[in-house]
């Protein structure tokens, strides 16, 4: 059967050429043509994506005559490997391998469609910024690292990919390189993905000394081939020897899971190294949209269901999972409930559903995770191009305290921004409610510790609803608290995405977990159970939640709406606990004082050493030169007997050492002492 | 008889030597050399080399050594001063001379035997003995035929070291004004 | 009576240590080039010994040889020797220990 090719390699490859095209020439064309290419090139991919997915989704029975009725020109999972390759050491071998299945296909539509909405929303957000072809050439590097992290086929390949959004993230948050406080954050998360990505290569190694490779078809067959072998093996009882190697105990597979995971908290801004996502707003708000809402931060997600049958084999990985993901989930609401800027909320908001989605991983409910993501995609993104066109409107001020009665000006940006507000809390028929349901329900499944987590998971619902009505109407709603200046008007090229996020926040669930599920059960294993024997349960779950989000609403409108000094009148209540939200629970303190301090010490300490060993090694080489240089100064007098004398010495030595038979030597002195002394 | 005079001669050589070390004046030590350099070609002659004991009469004792005492004479070099002496000359020079001597003369008295020379006998073998094997013919046949080139290239040396000479020696050469 | 040719040997290696002694211990430059004469003396006598002994005329030829160069050598080092006596004024080995004339 002829393959068609689908030229997977130039997904990535248009946003590299968009970003060398922009980096290099970008200052010395005129904007527009920065503008084409920027928003192009994603484009293109984005095309090229849709039509993989047409290709390997329409039914074309005449491209494979023998595979039936249901064929497609292109099947699942479709692999494209560039000729020759990569590495080739010894028993290690890594190819430049492109892998198409339904997982990556999903990440990629989002990537790519979510990613061209908002370059189109850069061209008039950062029409007026000096910079813009260096933003859109940095914004189109980002794509091309992100689609090399979703097609990769093999875990060096992503790795390169992951490393390469880290690097992006770095250059687009610092992108206003001129104020101290986006320099910083740029490096704080530099700095704390680059701990994950510790954690990721160590994974990298324990994996290729466990199963000898990188590629994830290869590490999964293994996997599920040892498994099925695992109890003949064990006893003995196979008469022949698999060549698998020997099986890697559970503790081991949970070991370099637990490294993968350490990566994944990493990128995902989970519990322990979530401190550089807030910090991350110092950038442009689009590249807050794309980068740290829809895609880089979902990449950990990604990873994990992508090598699903690893962590599948170690349940207490699993576990770990579902613990960091609840609890990153609760902490990061309730963080958001204080915070004055409109782009602080939505990071501390996009923290808590990214704990979502991790806890959705550790019930093993994969394509429940990957289904928020695609949602939680539509609708964070929505959310921070509003409050871009907010602060646009606002010129510039991110305060929401200053904000209010927006919702006349802005009418476009109020009534997008109300439908992904309305989704985020997870009402129903918009689509977080389905995706967030699914991940709550699968968790209550999970036996007791399952319940416990859909408990927690059920109070951030709450919280959610209730700091996302907080912003809603504290910017929208009342009186302005500010005089608006000059009201900017939103251009086209901003509004356009916004709607079209919003139809997709709109209808994006009424796909449904089930058809989700089966679409996804090639790439992330089948569905656990299925709902249709806990049909009772389920309904009565549902309807927690969205009592919950009703809850948060009525308080919201409460205490924001009806009585906007209750909230201070509350906070002066509580002022221990007031201050510990605000202060974001001093983690970025205790982290500065427990790790950053005596590592500076450490390092000012070893600097000192080093150098001194370095001078001193140096001073002593100088040092011995001269000495030897003095000494041998002496030997040319000028002096020519002594010359002469010297020349007849080494005569006299090479005389010596060629003519004598000194083997001999030896054993004629002794005869000669003897005769001499025999005398 | 070859040991007569292989006697004789050979102290001769020894006697100018030493004369040559022992003499302050230089026109002496050159005096001495010139026995030395005599004794020393008819050492060659008892050797059977007559070419080169002729050789070193003509070039040696009657070209190099007139060319050192016209030098001598030329310069004015008076008897040799006593200056500092060299303790490197002494401490380490001796010594080492007396290694090299000791070294060769342990070899060549240790070299077991390698040969009596006879008078009248040279470089022909028993075999060949003939008018047309003297000395002069078979260096002239090798020297004219094999080593041709080195024997020219030994000519265009000895043009190049007049050269050098005529030109180190001028009198108004640039770096050769005294110090006054 | 026939000389052993070790004798010869005994007489060069005699003479090429005093030569060294000489170029040690003499303090005039031209006595000094004297002694370097002798050495070469000595070097050609052992030469003419072995080319008896293996009957080899290329030994008398590399003494031909020696004398050809070291007359040319005599020459510009008698001229180099007069130089440097024109510009020190002395013949003394031990007052000539600059390298710049």
């Amino acid at each position: 059967m002829n393959v068609p090719s689908l030229h997977l390699w130039l997904i990535p490859i248009l946003p590299f050429a968009g970003f060398l095209f922009n980096g290099i020439l970008g200052s010395r064309i005129p904007k527009r043509l920065v503008t084409a290419v920027g928003v192009l090139a994603p484009l293109g991919s984005f095309l090229l994506v849709l039509n993989a997915a047409a290709a390997s989704m329409i039914s074309a029975p005449e491209s494979c005559p023998s595979c039936g009725p249901a064929a497609t020109a292109v099947a699942l999972p479709h692999v494209e490997t560039l000729a020759h390759a990569w590495i080739n050491l010894g028993t290690l071998h890594v190819d430049f391998t492109l892998a198409l299945d339904q997982l990556s296909l999903v990440m990629l539509l989002v990537v790519t469609g979510v990613g061209f909405l908002i370059h189109l929303y850069s061209v008039g957000y950062m029409g007026d910024e000096e910079g813009y072809a260096r933003y859109f050439s940095y914004l189109n590097l980002f794509l091309f690292f992100m689609s090399v992290l979703v097609l990769a086929g093999n875990f060096l390949l992503m790795f390169v990919g992951w490393e390469g959004v880290g690097l992006a993230s770095y250059l687009l948050i610092g992108f206003y390189f001129n104020k101290t406080s986006a320099a910083a954050a740029g490096k704080k998360a530099f700095i704390v993905n680059r701990i994950g990505d510790f954690g990721f290569l160590i994974g990298l190694f324990l994996l290729l000394a466990e199963f000898g490779t990188l590629t994830f078809r290869d590490i999964a067959w293994k996997l599920n081939t040892m498994a099925s072998f695992s109890i003949f093996m064990h006893a003995g009882a196979l008469p022949f020897n698999p060549g698998l190697g020997p099986i890697p105990s559970t503790g081991l597979l949970t070991v370099t899971a637990l490294c993968l995971l350490l990566g994944a908290a990493g990128k995902s801004a989970q519990l322990p190294l979530y401190i550089w996502l807030p910090d991350a707003m110092e950038g442009p708000t689009p590249v807050s949209a794309l980068i740290h809402a829809a895609t880089m931060v979902t990449a950990g997600v990604y990873m994990i269901a992508r090598m699903h049958t690893l962590f599948d084999h170690a349940p207490f990985a699993l576990l770990v999972i579902a613990i960091m993901g609840a609890a990153t989930a609760f902490f990061a609401a309730t963080m958001g409930l204080v915070q004055t800027d409109i782009k602080r909320v939505l990071a501390y908001s996009t923290i808590s559903q990214l704990g979502y989605m991790f806890l959705g991983c550790g019930v093993a409910a994969y394509s429940a995770a990957i289904f928020h993501l695609v949602t939680h995609a539509f609708f964070k993104a929505l959310l921070f191009l509003g409050a871009g066109s907010v602060i646009h409107a606002m010129g510039g001020d991110q305060d929401l305290r200053n904000m209010g009665g927006l919702r006349e000006k802005l009418p476009v940006t109020y009534w997008t921004m109300t439908i992904a507000v309305f989704t985020i809390a997870g009402f129903p028929p918009l689509a977080a409610f389905f995706s967030k349901d699914a991940i709550l329900y699968a968790a209550y499944l999970h036996g007791p510790t399952g319940k416990l987590l859909w408990f927690v998971g059920l109070v951030t619902a709450f919280l959610t609803s209730l700091y996302m009505f907080r912003l809603w109407y504290m910017a929208f709603h009342g009186k302005p608290r500010k005089k608006l200046g000059h009201h900017h008007a939103t251009p086209v090229s901003m509004l356009i995405p916004l709607v079209i996020l919003a139809v997709l926040s709109f209808c994006g669930g009424w796909i449904g977990i089930g058809n989700v599920s089966s679409y996804l059960a090639p790439s992330v294993g089948a569905p656990r159970r299925m709902s249709a024997a806990n049909a009772g349960p389920e309904l009565l779950l549902t309807l927690a939640a969205v009592a919950v989000a009703l809850l948060g609403w009525y308080i919201a409108y409460l205490y924001y709406s009806r009585r906007p000094e209750q909230p201070a009148q509350l906070a002066a209540s509580m002022p221990a606990g007031y201050e510990l939200l605000v202060n974001k629970y001093y983690v970025d303190e205790i982290y500065g004082a427990v790790i950053v301090k005596p590592l500076f010490a450490i390092s000012k300490y070893g600097l000192g050493g080093v150098e001194f060993l370095l001078g001193g090694a140096a001073w002593l080489l100088g040092g011995m030169a001269g000495f030897a240089g003095m000494i041998l100064q002496r030997w040319q007098s000028g002096n020519l007997r002594s010359y002469a004398a010297w020349l007849t010495a080494g005569a006299a030595a090479v005389l010596l050492f060629a003519l004598v038979p000194w083997s001999a030597v030896w054993p004629a002195s002794l005869h000669f002492i003897s005769k001499v002394a025999g005398h | 008889m070859h040991l007569i005079l292989f006697v004789l001669f050979a102290g001769f050589c020894l006697a100018g030597a030493v004369n040559l070390l022992l003499q302050t004046h230089p026109i002496n030590s050159a005096l001495s050399l010139i026995v030395v350099m005599t004794s020393l070609a008819v050492l060659y002659l008892l050797l059977g080399a007559e070419f080169l004991a002729a050789a070193q009469i003509i070039v040696y004792a009657g070209a190099v050594m007139v060319l050192f005492t016209f030098v001598v004479m030329l310069l004015n070099a008076g008897r040799e001063e006593r200056t500092l002496g060299s303790r490197a000359a002494s401490r380490i020079g001796f010594p080492a001379v007396a290694v090299v001597l000791a070294v060769l003369a342990s070899l060549f008295i240790h070299a077991g035997n390698i040969g009596t020379a006879h008078l009248g006998t040279g470089l022909e073998k028993a075999a060949t003995a003939g008018a047309d094997n003297s000395n002069l013919t078979l260096l002239s046949q090798v020297l004219f035929h094999e080593l041709l080139l080195p024997f020219e290239v030994t000519s265009i040396l000895i043009l190049i070291a007049i050269l050098g000479a005529v030109a180190l020696a001028r009198a108004g050469h640039g770096e050769g004004t005294a110090a006054k | 009576m026939d000389v052993p040719l070790n004798w010869y040997l005994l007489l060069s290696a005699a003479l090429f240590s005093l030569g060294v002694i000489g170029f040690l211990i003499k303090r005039n430059l031209i006595t000094v080039f004297m002694s370097i004469e002798l050495m070469l003396n000595a070097v050609n006598l052992s030469f003419v010994t072995f080319a008896y002994q293996w009957h080899a005329v290329k030994g008398q030829i590399f003494v031909f040889f020696v004398m050809m160069v070291a007359a040319a050598e005599a020459a510009v080092g008698l001229a180099i020797i007069i130089a440097v006596f024109r510009a020190r004024a002395t013949l003394s080995v031990d007052r000539i220990d600059l390298m710049k004339l």
